[in-house]
């Protein structure tokens, strides 16, 4: 039997790092097929090639059995493959209607848009879907879980053969899940072939037919899902041959330099749905303490919370160094001490226009300045010396930053925080899309200050890393903290057992 | 590190050859412009817009937008020549206020700072958009003066103050050394200070100043307010030089003021540009309207030669923008 759609040998880089290496998969009609990989694994970037999103790759795409080459994603839909992105991509000011038939509007014999018709298709397709909403109303008064649905409605809207589904149950609740699941499997038995991304194991097994797993980039395993296990996949998933160079064991200090109790943080677009619940910890002066989830796990709005950015919705104590804190904004957690190096660095990092020098001091301003103004002989030392200690490869302090490598622009942004001597420094995510010399750069750099006595608090979603840097490793699953390991005990398997949420479907 | 700082000159360098071509041709042109008298005349018309668009390069750096500097300049200078001419009289406490010239100046120069910090309180506390609170100031503005004035020109306000409009100091008129303060001061500001450079950081990357601790809503409330000030300052200039404050003063003064920062090379995104570009920028529009009119250029002619200039000037800043 022929593959409605299939893989052969792709290879897709990204500026020289290699996101898959010679994937082959086969995509059969009637069957589901789930794709399962850690962040990162490459999932993404091949939905994006299969759906024509990424059109410059090695290999090739065969469309039952003929060999095609999308050149943009309206390609790949005429030809009836739709996808459902794990992030939504409805207009919020027009209506259910209108968002399902956007760029394939009807009309009628004068040219003109057909509403009647339009509404009584969406209509259908809503009953079809259980989904509970007018097609008239505003998608922005839908709550994410009906949007979701919204989104997967507008897939199902043309006759597609091949249906790729992105995380499709992040969102939604029980009852959603339940009619999703009977909406594939009801194309499923109409002879399509549908990819299933999820993290959430449980619904693979209830619904696929096959699995992949991807590890970075490669297909490590695939076969019929009735033939494996569980702790086999998770395995496959984490199972790493590279040896992980534990820490030399220093002596760590007893000493709590932050106490975080039972913090909460509700959710503005799900209130039942907290996206932090219950979580305690503590951080000892000079530890590196890693966090680790998968994403949406809660680990970003877990540091931003503790850097004050969501006061209005946050409950709970933090305490620093046994006083209890009440940051309102961020201001008040630097002035108390608290850095955080930002998950996005082009979005909350950098200043892109500023020089190397000014993005260097923005948070040490005072420190530049003489008698109220500011004295650009201070800026030059002070960018001598992070230059020069961080190792930064910079041609002047004039440069601008936004024409420096990602990992020279992560270096600054350290700088700038170092330059203040927090008492607790966050990373979040300090070396993604950095190449490998300067990933082990900011490794060495993170080793150092943590026994300077600045207590460290790394978010990351790569194992390997958690497992070079960390102390002691706290899992996040859901909002909440699964597990917590000792280096000691910590292995890439009990990780990612912990990280997986369970017990969701049924 | 020199090759790096031509670089970011670029677009000063350029207005630079620009304005030198331009004065070239004119002076070539007409018997009039290479003149002691029409270069003075030219400086004092061109210090009012220099003192408005100080401001609104302030404000577009941090990626807003004023609307309401012509109106507040209207009614400021206004409140100045009411407060002169009349004081302020309540007559159930019989009870008279005179002012005198410094009194009312402040007096103006408060009023224009208190709408900016209106303007600014809108934007960062109630995160109305700048063009739409500053578009609601320039209305409400103009009524106040309409109310204030009651329609009518407010003259007579004596010699002291006409000499801030009319007047020399050492050989320079009184306007030019206003205006010149104001570059001088606004030049430190934001090359020298804290607040210069979180200028800088809230225009180039809001999410990131936030996060670097730096205190926007100050910060902005601060920019509308200096832009309310300085609009309060040509205000007063130009009601000083006509001895008369009029009710419709200052009309459209808001895009002249947004065309000099443009042609400086300020970009409307915010974050990047410099006050002396638009210095430049003004002097460059001052230099063309004067020589537009001595080469008697119809009016009609004039405007759309000015539009063609502002589009000229940010479309080579864009293409300066693609090769850095």
């Amino acid at each position: 039997m022929t593959a409605l759609l299939e893989v052969q040998q792709i290879t897709k880089k990204f500026s020289g790092v290699t996101a898959l290496s010679q994937v082959d998969l086969r995509l059969e009609g009637g069957k589901v097929t789930a794709l399962i990989g850690e962040n990162g694994a490459g999932k993404s970037t091949l939905l994006k090639i299969m759906s024509g999103i990424h059109t410059d790759y090695e290999g090739e795409l065969l469309f039952k059995g003929q060999e095609i080459k999308f050149s943009r994603p309206k390609d790949a839909q005429d030809m009836g493959i739709s996808i459902i992105h794990q992030e939504l991509n409805l207009i919020p000011y027009l209506t259910v209607a209108q968002n399902i038939f956007l760029g394939r509007e009807l009309v009628n014999a004068f040219g003109f848009l057909d509403r009647d018709k339009m509404i009584r298709k969406t209509k259908a397709l809503l009953e079809r879907l259980k989904l509970e909403v007018e097609p008239t109303a505003l998608v922005s008064t839908l709550r994410v879980g009906q949007q979701q649905i919204v989104e997967i409605a507008k897939a199902l809207l043309t006759e597609s053969s091949v249906v790729f589904m992105d995380e499709p149950t992040s969102a939604i609740g029980e009852s959603e899940t339940a009619v999703l699941f009977e909406i594939i499997n009801k194309l499923k038995a109409e002879g399509k072939a549908i990819v299933y991304i999820s993290h959430k194991l449980e619904e693979l097994f209830a619904l696929a037919d096959n699995f992949v797993v991807l590890r970075d980039g490669k297909v490590v395993g695939q076969g019929e899902i009735s033939a494996i296990s569980r702790p086999m996949l998770i395995n496959m998933m984490a199972g790493r041959s590279v040896k992980v160079i534990k820490k030399s064991n220093k002596k760590s200090s007893k000493e709590k330099v932050l106490q975080v109790k039972n913090l909460q943080l509700t959710n503005p677009d799900n209130p039942s749905r907290p996206l932090l619940n219950n979580i305690h910890f503590d951080l000892h002066n000079g530890e590196v303490l890693g966090i680790y989830g998968l994403m949406g796990a809660g680990r970003t709005e877990l540091c931003e919370s503790l850097f004050g950015l969501h006061h209005r919705r946050m409950t709970g104590s933090i305490e620093l160094e046994g006083k209890e804190m009440l940051f309102k904004n961020p201001i008040m957690a630097i002035e108390a001490g608290m850095a955080l190096v930002p998950e996005d660095r082009k979005k909350d990092g950098i200043v892109p226009n500023m020089s190397v020098g000014k993005n260097l001091s923005l948070s040490v301003l005072e420190q530049v300045s003489s008698y109220g103004f500011l004295n650009s002989t201070l800026q030059t030392t002070l960018y001598d010396k992070y230059v020069a200690s961080l190792k930064i490869k910079v041609h002047s302090e004039e440069q601008l930053i936004k024409n420096l490598s990602g990992g020279n622009q992560q270096k600054v942004i350290l700088g700038k925080w170092i330059a203040r001597s927090p008492k607790v420094l966050m990373l979040d995510e300090p070396t993604r899309g950095i190449d490998i010399n300067a990933k082990n750069e900011i490794y060495e750099l993170i080793s150092q200050l943590s026994q300077s006595g600045i207590s460290i608090l790394v978010v990351s979603s790569e194992i390997p890393e958690i497992l070079a840097i960390s102390d002691r490793i706290l899992v996040m699953a859901e909002g909440e903290i699964s597990a917590q390991f000792s280096s000691e005990d910590a292995t890439e398997n009990n990780i990612m057992n912990a990280c997986i949420p369970e017990n969701l479907t049924k | 590190m020199i090759s790096i700082k031509k670089k970011l000159n670029i677009a000063q360098f350029q207005s630079l050859i620009a304005l030198f071509i331009l004065c070239l041709g004119l002076a070539l042109m007409t018997d009039n412009f290479m003149t002691t008298d029409n270069f003075w005349n030219v400086m004092r018309q061109i210090s009012v817009n220099v003192c408005i668009s100080v401001g609104m390069t302030l404000v577009i750096l941090t990626a807003g937008i004023d609307l309401s500097v012509g109106s507040i300049l209207a009614f400021c200078g206004a409140v100045t020549a009411g407060l002169l001419s009349n004081g302020i009289s309540i007559p159930a406490l019989n009870l008279f206020i005179g002012f005198t010239v410094l009194g009312a100046v402040l007096a103006g120069l408060l009023v224009g700072g208190g709408l900016g910090f209106i303007n600014g309180y809108a934007i960062t506390k109630f995160k109305v958009p700048p063009f739409v609170a500053t578009l609601a100031m320039l209305t409400m503005a103009r009524g106040f003066t309409m109310l204030w004035t009651k329609g009518h020109p407010i003259s007579g306000l004596g010699e002291t103050f006409g000499f801030l409009g009319t007047g020399w100091f050492l050989g320079i008129p009184m306007p030019v050394w206003i205006s010149g303060i104001v570059v001088v001061t606004a030049i430190v500001l934001t090359g020298k200070t804290r607040f210069g450079r979180y200028i800088y950081a809230i225009g180039g990357n809001e999410n990131a100043s936030l996060l670097s601790g730096i205190p926007i809503a100050k910060v902005k409330m601060w920019v509308y307010a200096l832009a309310g000030i300085l609009a309060a300052v040509g205000g007063i200039l130009v009601t000083a030089r006509l001895d008369s404050a009029q009710p419709n003063a200052g009309f459209s003064y808001e895009l002249d003021a947004i065309a000099a920062v443009v042609i400086g090379g300020t970009s409307l995104s915010g974050g990047r540009g410099t006050i002396l570009g638009t210095v430049l920028g003004a002097i460059i529009i001052g230099v063309l309207n004067n020589g537009l009119i001595l080469l008697s250029v119809s009016p009609f002619w004039q405007q759309v030669i000015k539009g063609l200039v502002i589009l000229l000037a940010v479309i080579i800043d864009k293409s300066n923008q693609k090769s850095e």
